[in-house]
């Protein structure tokens, strides 16, 4: 699989190379506006066009968008490219009557989750996947009940079967001594719910089956028929540690949808909050690092910075998580520069303490050897799962929306560095981490010396149609995919987040180690579940 | 390791006064709005419309504040050109009516086992913060415990869903008596803004009796001090939690 250099590749080229390689048996739009390329695709080329754009173009997959129209589905497969390289759709269409659909996870692995995902909430049929069913809904649900379809009524309870609470599952290791460990979903501190099967052979776990879904709260189907400003909520409340990422990809798509940008003032903002969420989220991965390995000091350290962190945020911009900011066409209030002055001198103090921490860490070899080659994902898997965020970075990937797909006040004026590491281990994430807080700070004290002036919001008129939103979160790419009917009110809701992407990819790094490395592996992966099971 | 040492005791104490002192550093709590007189309050004051959740709610010339339903969106405060009043404190936690002697029998310390039922990750975030040095709730002999068997309190964030549901009573049944269950956050008083739905209960207190309540969105640190204050008997609870008698807009400042 070789990633094809985009480098002076024109996605405006697309529709021409794409139409003779099919002989115009695939039709293209292009929307120069957004950078877009649209293929209606018939499905019988399904797979063959998507591993031309995955394979030979070098795309990266981000989302699949399912709905389910009065006469037929309609499934999007969006994909993003390096910079210069746009987006491409790929839309196919089937009578509602027949919900089969080629799978393309057999070549683009990325997709095997999210046709998982599709399957259990739609009840649509990916042909030749090689393992459907039991993924989002638990075995409390019965089979052919899809929620996400328009039939479903979300406002009620739904009544689900008994479950079996003596359920056990099967050992797929056949060994001497072989058995397999259960852990979750209530884990023995505060950690998020997620239920993972270690096969181990006693001090050895050779692999790790992880099963999530616990936190379904079904964002995207609740946000159905609701209102703009009240699906803002939900976009804002299902991951909050990175609420104000999600709340602005959630605006941006919106916004573009209504043909309107945010003002300038308002963009400017943008950078430096989403930073500065980027600082708190990564101080909080080490910390949640350095407790992993029981380093005491280092933990109380990292802890310290975390919640100084929150008061700054608290004290000068009201919400510690950041909530309540984003409106779509702008903020929802202004901060004077004093106040952002103060935030970015207050971050300066905090990220040399955090320099200290590093300085520390890097000698202390009693921590560094529970990193290091620990967790490893190598560079071809990373890219297979598409895995994006730090933990891409660390495997060699520099793939960066800020970079890749510049948004509002990412497009160029800010200079900023993107780290990346080869060794695809936990001390190579932990080292992201420290690198990409100190390029955030360095991105907000940019923005403070060149804050704008002038308001910060715009009014907006609500029109029917759809558009993409994306943003890089601190965990990695997401994208929000919003539809409106002609009331303004939203029809279908589709959130692809980094936590979910990448955590297809754990089982990676968490196959053949000891079994005391476990909770450090997942810290390096610093993830979270709410955010992938939405 | 020296070093480590070192940097210890250099950091200085961090942990915040309260109990028994006051916590005045700013930034500690999100604040919320506060119940307030308003000549011409009734059920269409415009107030009461920007309010997403139905938190506001108007009579007797006085808008009250449903603090299980408030998620601090901020909108009575920015969207509207007579924002509410909010109030910076954090002894939010509030004792439901299914225990009148609550502090009886937890006098000393407290054991607590926690459950995510579909929390979001801010209240997860706050309740890891109780373990840094700021906040450190070992000084007042609570503890997190890995396993039910040795719980005292069950805290449980987020709006139980459907998933979470089975664990979450295996949790609770599995504590011996006597026992507390403390909700954090409006998810797990109220469902928030995610329920009830299909996927989603719409609060803790639909599957399990609920000792204390810390509204919130997320309730910050402080609040979940208090909260497991007022469950071993060292703080008082917050009053009513709808329209209480005296008039506190006289605090407006």
């Amino acid at each position: 699989m070789s990633l094809a250099p985009t480098n002076g590749f024109r996605w405006l080229d697309l529709p021409k190379a794409v139409a003779g390689l099919w002989q115009g048996r695939i039709e293209s739009s292009v929307d120069e506006s957004k950078s877009t390329v649209s293929f209606e695709c018939p499905p019988k080329h399904l797979q063959e066009l998507c591993t031309y754009l995955f394979s030979t173009e070098g795309y990266s997959f981000a989302t699949l968008v399912a709905e389910d129209e009065t006469f037929e589905w309609v499934l999007r497969y969006i994909f993003y490219g390096g910079p210069g390289a746009g987006q491409v759709h790929v839309i196919c269409r089937s009578p509602l009557s027949e919900p089969c659909i080629p799978s393309i996870s057999p070549q683009i692995h990325a997709a095997d989750w999210q046709e998982r995902e599709a399957e259990d909430l739609f009840g649509l049929v990916f042909e030749g996947h090689p393992r459907l069913g039991d993924f989002v809904l638990h075995e409390e649900w019965p089979d052919g009940v899809n929620p996400m379809r328009k039939s479903f009524d979300a406002t009620r309870p739904y009544a689900h079967r008994e479950r079996d609470p003596k359920w056990q599952p099967e050992s797929i290791l056949e060994a001497r001594g072989a058995f397999m460990m259960p852990i979750g979903p209530v884990f023995s501190d505060h950690a998020e719910s997620a239920h993972f099967l270690l096969e181990t052979v006693g001090e050895d776990v050779l692999r790790s089956i992880p099963r999530f879904f616990y936190k379904y709260r079904g964002v995207e189907k609740i946000a159905e028929g609701k209102k703009v400003d009240d699906a803002l909520l939900l976009a804002e409340r299902f991951s909050g540690t990175s609420a104000f990422a999600h709340s602005m990809a959630f605006c941006q798509a919106v916004e573009s949808l209504c043909g309107t940008e945010a003002p300038a003032r308002a963009k400017a903002l943008r950078v430096l909050l989403a930073e500065l969420e980027r600082f708190r989220h990564h101080v909080a991965a080490i910390a949640g690092i350095c407790s992993s390995t029981a380093l005491a000091v280092a933990a109380s350290s990292a802890g310290i910075l975390e919640e100084e962190t929150l008061r700054l945020t608290g004290r000068f911009l009201g919400h510690r998580y950041l909530f309540g900011l984003n409106t779509p066409g702008g903020l929802m209030t202004d901060f004077t520069d004093e106040q952002c002055r103060e935030v970015n001198q207050g971050l300066w103090r905090l990220l040399e303490n955090l320099r200290t921490l590093q300085d520390m860490l890097r000698f202390t070899s009693s921590f560094l050897d529970r990193l290091e080659e620990v967790g490893m994902v190598s560079q071809e898997k990373a890219r297979s799962y598409g895995l994006v965020g730090p933990v891409a970075r660390a495997s060699g990937i520099s793939r960066d929306l800020r970079i890749s797909q510049p948004y509002g006040h990412y497009d160029g004026r800010f200079k900023f560095h993107v780290p990346r590491e080869e060794e695809g281990d936990g001390y190579a994430r932990l080292r992201i981490l420290f690198s990409e807080a100190e390029q955030s700070v360095n991105l907000v004290n940019q923005v403070v010396s060149s804050l704008p002036p002038g308001p910060v919001r715009v009014p907006l008129s609500f029109s029917a149609g759809s558009a993409l939103g994306w943003i890089e979160a601190p965990r990695g790419a997401a994208f929000h995919w919003i539809r409106l009917g002609p009331d303004g009110r939203v029809l279908r809701y589709r959130v692809m987040t980094p936590s979910f992407v990448n955590w297809h990819g754990f089982h990676l790094a968490a196959e053949d180690f000891a079994f005391q490395d476990f909770p450090i592996i997942m810290a390096t992966f610093g993830l979270s579940n709410a955010e992938c099971d939405r | 390791m020296l070093k480590w040492v070192r940097k210890g005791i250099q950091t200085g104490i961090k942990t915040t006064a309260y109990p028994p002192g006051a916590e005045t550093a700013p930034g500690v709590s999100p604040g919320r709005p506060k119940v307030q007189k308003w000549g011409e309050a009734d059920t269409t004051h415009p107030l009461i419309e920007v309010c997403p959740t139905g938190a506001l709610t108007g009579a007797d010339h006085r808008i009250s504040v449903d603090y299980a339903r408030c998620i601090h969106c901020y909108r009575c405060r920015r969207q509207t050109p007579t924002p509410m009043f909010w109030d910076e404190s954090f002894e939010w936690a509030e004792s439901t009516e299914r225990n009148e002697a609550l502090q009886s029998p937890f006098s000393r310390s407290l054991h607590i086992r926690f459950v995510d039922a579909g929390a979001c990750g801010a209240c997860l975030s706050e309740i890891k913060q109780l373990n840094n040095p700021f906040y450190n709730i070992h000084r007042l002999g609570f503890f997190f415990t890995p396993t039910p068997r040795s719980a005292d309190v069950l805290l449980v964030a987020g709006p139980v869903t459907d998933h979470m549901r089975l664990a979450l009573k295996k949790t609770y049944e599995a504590m011996p008596t006597p026992k507390r269950i403390v909700a954090v956050g409006t998810c797990a008083l109220s469902g928030g803004v995610f329920g009830p739905s299909f996927a989603s209960a719409g609060g803790v207190n639909e599957i399990l009796p609920v000792d204390v309540e810390v509204p919130g969105c997320p309730p910050p640190p402080l609040a979940l001090l208090h909260a497991l204050l007022v469950v071993s008997g060292k703080a008082q609870p917050h009053g009513p939690r709808v329209s209480p008698d005296r008039d506190e807009s006289e605090d407006r400042r």
